[in-house]
């Protein structure tokens, strides 16, 4: 290289060394913390049942009272995911239930087409606020769902609103989407493990 | 706090030994000839100089795709390009103009000007400061590449949200995705050299705050650069494994959330935000007390403001997706953190206001740039501080009012900065006083244009027109004619810019040393143009 630099008389007072050195750690700190985002996010929406979705399996402890004096209204919501060919329906559409008491309602699946098909629902639960006091013991969206071509299924959900819920709200949505994961069953097989934990 | 008179560069007073290379002509220190000095060169003006070519070429594309938004704008209905298109044109427009013309500039003044205000012979890291370029142009070649790839170039804005970017974004996606990762690459060397220069190769008695402010800017920039880029190219890799390789990070229908795409994207982008303004931030805190004749007015609190709006810079991401849902409690955190920003930023203003009160000011074009700066930037705070009201922010969000808001901090704040920066310095860096006339000329066409076209997208946004439509309501037809001609006359004055330029490198009347009477700083103790080598024996600073 012709422009040789010319010496520094001036020793550097740090070396550069150094610098490069916590400045490339910084950079794989943050590399790391922008994928340590990601079950941050998921932690902090479990606590906080920010993002709609609702929680896992709930163990009822048994000593659950019926807190008979309250209506809660409760309405279900299906639909389909992009380009998902099931015809899914709530069976129930809206129901009332007293905030304790555990309540069972349908849903309706069906697989049209002529080929065996994989399906899963993810939850989203509005408002938000009301998250953390909707408790399924039992859910279709536990788990996936297989249907064979043609056949058709009736997928049970038992939930208890907690009798936490605040007062002002009268009214919770759920709504469930159903994916097609047949492909993503098909090439990897791994859908089992995103999809226990969400419920 | 001592008492001493601190002009721009805090070093006021400092007599400057001889520290200019006398024996250049004795042996091989000139550069290279023909194109190897350009592709092998170590020297940091050179670098500097192809930063900020190569920056104002992205300009002039950026610009150019910004022309074929505007003249599709000009009337309701669809007239020139299709809807796919245009969508390409809005988000290779962000993506050029933020990564390929603001940033590369700032990175080209900071190799141009750090190591002279420092009293440095040259960067810390010169070979990987070539490096860092050089990576520019292939990032770049690829993104723009993409316009011709089967499917288009990206279409999703340049914020490319998941799933709009993962699963219906076109195959080019891919190759955005790669170019991404290079160009990040680039800014996190380019920011290492700038961290290890100030702080290794500083002038004996040049301390932290006797820094040139424009130094400290950039070192903030630089720490803001190594702390989000990382985030910005784990995100992307996020992307590329949901595209290409199955995962559901963003997927909801495999257990992932498409918001934490925006929660991810935003920590990076906010930063992002100051990256592009501070640097501005740290030239007009030298230009303005050049042109006033006076000290800068609270060279300390300049300091401690940039690096307040920094930290705050952190913890207002969300702010820019209030409307996905985010609870009460984090709506008023995030809208009083963003607030907050105002405080320091107001302390910005006001100390330039300050220093130009009872200043003996002279407006040429430097300081015209500076003070529509101050003026104009002002404006796009308060609207910022408008979009920072959580419940108003429902109206305004993704109509034209942001589009207008943040066009109003970028173009006369980090575009103007640019160009008073460029003014500013250019008799240094060719050895000609531009034409100062010709100079004006493009400060009031750019200022009156930039006004028209900017200015009624206020109007529109209020009014509910979406961005990144191809088409609107008739209602809208007025106002966006007027956007469409001022934007025509920003983007036809730059080519003036050009010309200014050209004729500055090839001739003029001679600059002096120090061709600004109220300039300080070291950068103005070495002749004009300023020798290959600079600062071989370093200065005293007193």
């Amino acid at each position: 290289m012709s422009d040789t630099p010319q010496p520094n008389p001036q020793p550097p007072r740090r070396s550069n060394a150094r610098v490069i050195g916590w400045c490339l750690a910084g950079v794989m700190g943050m590399f790391a913390f922008g994928f340590a985002m990601v079950p941050l996010y998921d932690v902090f929406c479990d606590i906080t049942g920010i993002n709609g979705k609702t929680a896992g399996r709930y163990q009822a402890s048994g000593n659950e009272e019926t807190d008979a004096n309250r209506i809660v209204t409760v309405q279900f919501i299906a639909q389909n995911g992009p380009d998902m060919p099931w015809v899914f329906r709530p069976v129930t559409r809206s129901i009332t239930v007293h905030p304790g008491e555990p309540t069972t309602v349908n849903f309706y699946a069906e697989n049209p087409t002529t080929d065996p098909m994989v399906g899963q629902a993810v939850p989203s639960l509005a408002p938000a606020e009301g998250t953390l006091y909707f408790h399924k013991t039992e859910c279709f969206c536990f788990n996936q769902q297989a249907l064979a071509a043609g056949e058709t299924v009736q997928m049970p959900l038992v939930f208890i609103v907690d009798k936490a819920l605040p007062e002002h709200i009268r009214k919770l949505t759920l709504s469930y989407t159903l994916y097609d994961q047949s492909e993503l069953q098909a090439v990897s097989g791994s859908g089992q493990d995103n999809t226990n934990n969400n419920g | 706090m001592d008492k001493r008179h601190r002009w721009a560069g805090g070093n006021g007073g400092a007599s400057m030994s001889a520290v200019i290379d006398t024996h250049a002509g004795e042996h091989h220190h000139g550069p290279a000839r023909g194109i190897s000095r350009w592709l092998l060169t170590t020297n940091h003006k050179d670098i500097g100089t192809m930063y900020l070519v190569f920056s104002f070429a992205m300009f002039l594309l950026g610009g150019t795709m910004a022309m074929v938004i505007r003249a599709e704008l000009f009337e309701p209905g669809l007239q020139i390009v299709q809807p796919e298109f245009f969508n390409q044109m809005t988000t290779m427009h962000g993506l050029i103009m933020v990564f390929g013309a603001v940033m590369p500039a700032f990175v080209g003044l900071a190799n141009w000007m750090l190591p002279m205000m420092i009293g440095a012979p040259d960067m810390a890291l010169p070979r990987m400061n070539n490096w860092s370029f050089w990576l520019l142009p292939c990032a770049f070649l690829i993104l723009v590449s993409t316009l011709f790839m089967e499917g288009g170039a990206p279409n999703f804005g340049w914020t490319f949200y998941a799933p709009l970017s993962t699963t219906y974004g076109p195959p080019s996606t891919t190759f955005f995705i790669f170019a991404v990762h290079i160009m990040g690459i680039s800014s996190i060397m380019g920011a290492i050299n700038v961290i290890a220069t100030i702080l290794n190769l500083r002038a004996p008695g040049m301390t932290m705050m006797k820094m040139p402010l424009f130094v400290w800017t950039w070192l903030i920039t630089a720490f803001l650069l190594i702390a989000v880029m990382p985030v910005l190219a784990g995100v992307v890799t996020m992307m590329l494994m949901d595209i290409n390789f199955g995962t559901s990070f963003f997927d909801a229908s495999g257990g992932g959330d498409p918001v934490l795409f925006q929660h991810v994207f935003w920590f990076f982008g906010h930063p992002e935000v100051y990256i592009m303004i501070l640097p501005a931030f740290g030239a007009v805190s030298h230009i303005i007390p050049a042109f006033s004749r006076k000290p800068l007015f609270g060279y300390a609190s300049m300091v401690y403001a940039v690096g307040a709006i920094a930290l705050l810079s952190f913890v207002v991401w969300a702010h820019h997706m209030f409307t996905v849902g985010v609870p009460i409690a984090g709506q008023l955190f995030f809208m009083y953190a963003t607030m907050l920003i105002a405080v320091p930023t107001g302390v910005k203003v006001f100390n330039w206001v300050a220093t130009m009160f009872r200043g003996s000011l002279t407006f040429e074009a430097p300081m015209l740039f500076a003070v529509a700066f101050v003026i104009l930037f002002t404006i796009g705070g308060f609207s910022g501080l408008m979009l920072a009201i959580a419940p108003a922010d429902f109206q305004y969000h993704d109509t034209y009012f942001v589009v207008a808001h943040f066009h109003y901090v970028l173009v006369p704040g980090a575009i103007f900065g640019i160009f008073a920066s460029a003014y500013f310095w250019l008799p240094k860096w060719t050895g000609h006083m531009y034409d100062e006339t010709l100079a004006k000329t493009h400060f009031w066409l750019s200022f009156i244009g930039m006004n028209l076209a900017f200015f009624p997208m206020h109007f529109l946004g209020l009014a509910g027109m979406p961005r990144r439509i191809p088409d609107y309501a008739l209602q809208f037809a007025d106002f966006n004619m007027v956007s469409s001609i001022g934007a025509f006359m920003f983007g036809a004055t730059q080519l003036l810019f050009l010309l200014i330029v050209v004729k500055c490198v090839r001739g003029g009347e001679a600059a002096p040393a120090k061709p600004w009477d109220g300039a300080e700083g070291l950068e103005w103790t070495v002749p004009s143009p300023a020798p290959y080598h600079t600062f071989s024996t370093p200065p005293e600073v007193k």
